[in-house]
């Protein structure tokens, strides 16, 4: 199936930062048909470098980000269900964020964007969501910054949310998360060509910066099982040491075609603004301790972690799962053995698909019986 | 002598789906693929949640559509503030966890009622079995060789009854089963499996 993208724009969102911000455009996509109850809609949260292109084939031919998760009976059935996802709030594909144009000025917004949170990002899916006529998402699901959004949903808007799926994510930046994020901020900053963010205008973006980060990032997502069944010291393209600074080994060309290939997407000042928005994420904040900021959620939850993933381990998993459990919320949750690190997410779909799929279909065999039950 | 339907191949679920009230909340420890609790959700419309320390059987229990997440029996109930649910089940678990009794009283405080359905060590083929040849046992109810069973503990009908006896628990029912029948004579010689239930009478002060 080949998916068109579609746009929304919105008068005006007020941040957590204390900045209104004017004239927003979401572009976001959906698969599957919305039921005349509405009962069926199920909201997709992309991780960092995602974006609304989540399933299906676009006009370039390219497949969605989590194509092997959503469509026609997978886990994310779009015969049952109807499946949206939009481009994140400060994100470079759609959305505005510091690439886009400031009406005041004319020019990009770059650096005068204004911080923005995990929770600026999900009023404004909420607000999309309202525009479509939804009053109760049947789920909301995602990895990694996925995931808090997630988590975000259910926290802000628990009347909104039948069921969540946090998944291989966690409630709050640790240390260890941020000092990655900072690595990254500094090689894109360090670039002379970043320029304070103005580079719009030169045409000439950080690129070098831009891809170092993106190699930091990337060997967060691996684990050293996966990397070693990757590449081990196999050689690139030569059968001895060049002795000079060239590529010799096979991980070091993934990585450079992996950073420059991330140059030609994503933009250096979005790069900046979303990690930050992880980096400051922590649900509990404003709202008191995590057991009571899920006291009021009828909301059924899902958790899902990687035996491999470092940097979103299984403890801060747990954390949340503990927390509904002494609430005594609906919690199930199950860590799945993978060798791919924080990328199984995307990768291990075979067992992630089966109960991902048998835990909605019977969320939305009760949401239909409390329906029918209403109505009668 | 009465006979026991089996739910899912076993006889002891067949009695605890009785045992169970309905619309009531019900946890079960060491749930496996959570069959039990996917049949209760369904005839008898309880609140179900479940424990399972297995990750493949975990997944299979929550692809069913049941609340169960992974974890270890003694931190599952930890989590949880006094008097949650109405009825926990501990379904040919007991003996195989670290504790038991911390594991019975932890289910008491938690629960309002307890159901535990264990194998009795005391049956006649085990003392045979022993008897004869003076080995650890090994019989149909307790297959395994000694260095590889999972079970840490063993237990007999006598040593529950006066365990509940000297923890001052109230049985409530006590169910006693011989393949796919329930006998009530010399329970601890002839019962294979015990089904018991029980709970902690209120403090008077």
């Amino acid at each position: 199936m080949i998916v068109e993208s579609q746009q929304a724009r919105f008068p005006s969102i007020a941040l957590d930062c204390g900045v209104t911000l004017h004239n927003i455009d979401v572009t976001y996509e959906t698969y599957g048909t919305l039921d005349s109850a509405k009962s069926n809609a199920i909201l997709i949260l992309h991780a960092f470098s995602g974006d609304a292109h989540a399933a299906g084939v676009d006009a370039t031919g390219a497949p969605g980000w989590w194509d092997n998760m959503i469509g026609p009976a997978k886990a994310f059935d779009t015969n049952k269900y109807f499946v949206i996802c939009s481009n994140v709030l400060g994100g470079c594909r759609g959305t505005t964020g510091p690439s886009s144009i400031d009406a005041a000025t004319g020019k990009p917004y770059a650096m005068t964007f204004p911080v923005i949170t995990i929770g600026d990002m999900v009023r404004l899916q909420k607000m999309l969501i309202d525009s479509l006529g939804i009053e109760r998402l049947l789920a909301v699901a995602g990895g990694s910054m996925g995931g808090m959004q997630v988590l975000e949903w259910v926290a802000a808007y628990p009347e909104s949310v039948r069921c969540a799926l946090p998944i291989a994510s966690t409630w709050r930046h640790s240390a260890q998360q941020i000092a990655f994020n900072e690595v990254g901020r500094q090689a894109v900053m360090f670039d002379p060509d970043w320029n304070n963010g103005d580079y719009y205008s030169t045409s000439k973006p950080p690129a070098r910066g831009l891809s170092i980060a993106r190699m930091v990032g990337h060997i967060t997502y691996m684990s050293d099982e996966s990397m070693r069944q990757k590449f081990g010291r196999r050689l690139r393209d030569k059968n001895a040491f060049g002795f000079d600074f060239e590529v010799d080994f096979e991980v070091e060309s993934y990585l450079r075609y992996r950073g420059a290939q991330f140059v030609d997407r994503f933009d250096p000042n979005s790069y900046l603004f979303i990690t930050k928005a992880m980096d400051y994420f922590d649900v509990t904040q404003g709202r008191g301790p995590l057991p009571t900021v899920f006291e009021k959620a009828d909301t059924r939850f899902l958790v899902i972690s990687f035996t491999s993933d470092w940097l979103y381990p299984t403890y801060q998993s747990l954390e949340i799962v503990r927390a509904l459990r002494s609430r005594n919320r609906e919690v199930a949750f199950v860590e799945l053995e993978s060798n791919y690190g924080h990328d199984a997410f995307l990768i291990e779909v075979g067992e992630q698909m089966e109960i991902v799929r048998g835990f909605l279909a019977s969320a939305f065999k009760e949401t239909s019986a409390g329906l029918m039950k209403e109505c009668a | 002598m009465a006979f026991v339907h089996a739910l899912f191949g076993r006889s002891d679920y067949a009695i605890i789906g009785e045992l169970v009230e309905p619309k009531s909340k019900v946890l079960d420890l060491g749930c496996g693929e959570a069959e039990l609790l996917a049949w209760l959700k369904e005839h008898k419309q309880v609140e179900a949640r479940g424990v399972e320390l297995s990750a493949a059987k975990v997944q299979r229990a929550i692809a069913r559509g049941v609340s169960v997440y992974q974890g270890d029996i003694d931190e599952a109930l930890a989590d949880y503030p006094n008097a949650t649910f109405d009825t926990i089940i501990l379904s040919q678990t007991l003996q195989e966890t670290q504790h038991p009794l911390r594991v019975l009283t932890e289910m008491l405080r938690v629960g309002r009622t307890a159901i535990v359905a264990f194998p009795n060590f005391g049956h006649w083929r085990v003392r045979v079995s022993h008897l004869f040849s003076g080995r650890a046992p090994k019989t149909g109810l307790f297959p395994y060789d000694w260095h590889s069973s999972p079970n840490l503990h063993y237990l007999t009908v006598q040593d529950f009854e006066s365990l509940a006896n000297e923890q001052g628990w109230h049985v409530d029912r006590r169910i006693f089963l011989a393949g796919q029948r329930q006998i009530s004579m010399a329970p601890n010689l002839f019962a294979e499996v015990a089904v018991y239930m029980f709970h902690k009478p209120v403090q008077k002060n």
